[in-house]
């Protein structure tokens, strides 16, 4: 297989629903939380070293051929937020429906008749990385950068942010996605060895609590 | 044995308390074993009602750099224990370069209920502490648990801290989350992401088998403190504020909003 598919599973173009979403950043910015590129990027980098670590490490965990089912209770325990937790599994309905129209296997068949009502995003993200022949570290990277990349996008749109500055906040963010893509392999590693306790539960409380005010409010541009 | 250790240039103390409680039979709790050390004092204190009452008292500051704490509760069917704390407890600087680390193992049966609620922890400026706190509880038991960390005493930057925190409910994994904050911890901490300044933030974890037929609607208080339906049959209020005092009544109404089956369970 091609490591070009890489490019177009972590593509914002790729039709799995992601453009929806802002990770948060909508209810940042409502709270006057993001206010400019310099707090979009702490934003980020907060979100990379938590749900972003978190998720790369299942997408990894998924690539390797960790049990999904595993996963997908691994995702839940790790997402307190009703309203992300429901999230997470449409968006991972949406990725498979996707996927399996892009890389039609009998893998990705088995996912989605095994979860009917959908997995978490970053499960279906692994198990569709290994689909399209890519490696765990791929799938780490592809979870890691959504983790920011989705914020900085929906900024340019909530904020007016000048999409150089929010481009710029990604770029400065690349040595930090790079360690969370390599510490998120590993752990994945772990996990095939000792189960999916091994895997990382780094939490954002504020970004817990904003989902649900978020998901209460009225009138939002972002799902989440 | 509360005893020191030392290697590789630092030392540390090691102290294992043990609480072991179950019901005597004609409807109140025993504490069969009650086993503190050193900096981990266990003191019997006023019950309620066929509830055992514990209370930590810190006999010595810590935990210090290099220390090992290890805190376990055992609370057979139908037994009812609350454990408190004297004082809130400081994370220290030690000599060593090495975390402290805190660990405490809860272990709940069936039909039985278990109240954890220690006084804040307090990450003092160049401290270290790792804090590893898991909850099993049986299919039928009850739980509240309370874990509150402050960030620095008055207008102080704090130190480094990660607090793990696992449930698991009849063997099956309902929360697993790690907060990581102060100078040690990978950026971000404090931005509008995790923290956003806040120097208090807590949860109170409840366990309550009503939970699985009707589990809580989600619930907000202001923009920093949300209650919501877990996995499983448990809920979690999550809180953030200014300082010790705002977090503790934030929590505290929050808890009393729940007003369900938890509540009840309280006072029954």
């Amino acid at each position: 297989m091609t490591r070009a598919a890489l490019l177009l599973l972590a593509d914002g173009r790729f039709p799995a629903g992601g453009h929806a979403h802002s990770g948060g950043a909508e209810a940042a910015v409502r709270a006057g939380l993001i206010t400019d590129a310099a707090s979009l990027e702490e934003f980020c980098r907060g979100r990379l070293h938590t749900s972003g670590l978190v998720a790369a490490s299942l997408a990894a965990a998924a690539a390797l051929g960790v049990d999904p089912g595993d996963l997908d209770a691994a995702a839940d325990a790790r997402t307190p937020s009703p309203a992300l937790r429901a999230a997470a599994r449409r968006l991972g309905r949406q990725l498979l429906r996707a996927a399996r129209a892009t890389w039609p296997c009998a893998g990705l068949d088995l996912l989605a008749r095994r979860f009917p009502k959908g997995a978490h995003q970053p499960v279906v993200l692994g198990a569709v990385a290994q689909a399209a022949g890519l490696e765990p570290l791929d799938a780490a990277y592809c979870a890691a950068y959504e983790s920011v990349g989705g914020p900085a996008t929906a900024t340019v749109r909530l904020l007016g942010l000048d999409p150089f500055d929010a481009t710029g906040v990604l770029a400065r963010l690349a040595p930090a996605t790079d360690r969370v893509a390599d510490r998120a392999v590993r752990a994945a590693r772990e996990a095939l060895d000792t189960g999916v306790d091994a895997l990382p539960a780094a939490s954002a409380p504020l970004l817990e609590i904003s989902a649900e005010v978020h998901a209460a409010r009225t009138g939002r541009l972002f799902a989440t | 044995m509360a005893g020191v250790t030392a290697g590789g240039g630092t030392a540390g103390v090691r102290a294992h308390a043990r609480i072991e409680a179950r019901p005597d039979g004609r409807g109140s709790t025993v504490l069969p074993v009650l086993a503190g050390e050193g900096p981990l004092a266990l003191r019997r204190t006023r019950g309620t009602a066929g509830e055992a009452r514990v209370t930590v008292v810190g006999a010595m500051s810590g935990p210090l750099g290099g220390d090992r704490f290890l805190l376990e509760a055992d609370v057979a069917a139908d037994a009812r224990l609350g454990v408190g704390s004297a004082a809130a407890t400081l994370a220290l600087p030690g000599q060593g370069k090495d975390p402290a680390r805190q660990e405490t193992r809860l272990r709940v049966a069936a039909g039985a209920a278990l109240r954890w609620e220690p006084e804040p922890l307090i990450s003092v400026r160049g401290s270290d502490l790792e804090l590893l706190t898991r909850a099993e509880v049986a299919e039928g038991g009850r739980l509240l648990l309370r874990e509150e960390l402050v960030l620095g005493r008055h207008a102080e930057p704090p130190g480094t801290l990660t607090s793990r925190l696992t449930l698991r409910v009849g063997g099956r994994l309902v929360l697993d989350q790690e907060l990581a904050c102060g100078p040690g911890a990978p950026g971000g901490w404090d931005g509008p992401a995790v923290l956003a300044g806040h120097r208090a933030v807590g949860q109170i974890l409840l366990v309550d088998p009503a939970f699985a037929v009707r589990p809580p609607p989600s619930r907000l208080l202001g923009q920093a403190a949300s209650l919501v339906a877990l996995p499983g049959p448990a809920a979690l209020i999550t809180a953030l504020a200014p300082d010790a005092l705002r977090l503790r009544r934030l929590l505290e109404e929050a808890l009393r909003a729940t007003a369900g089956p938890a509540g009840d369970a309280e006072g029954g």
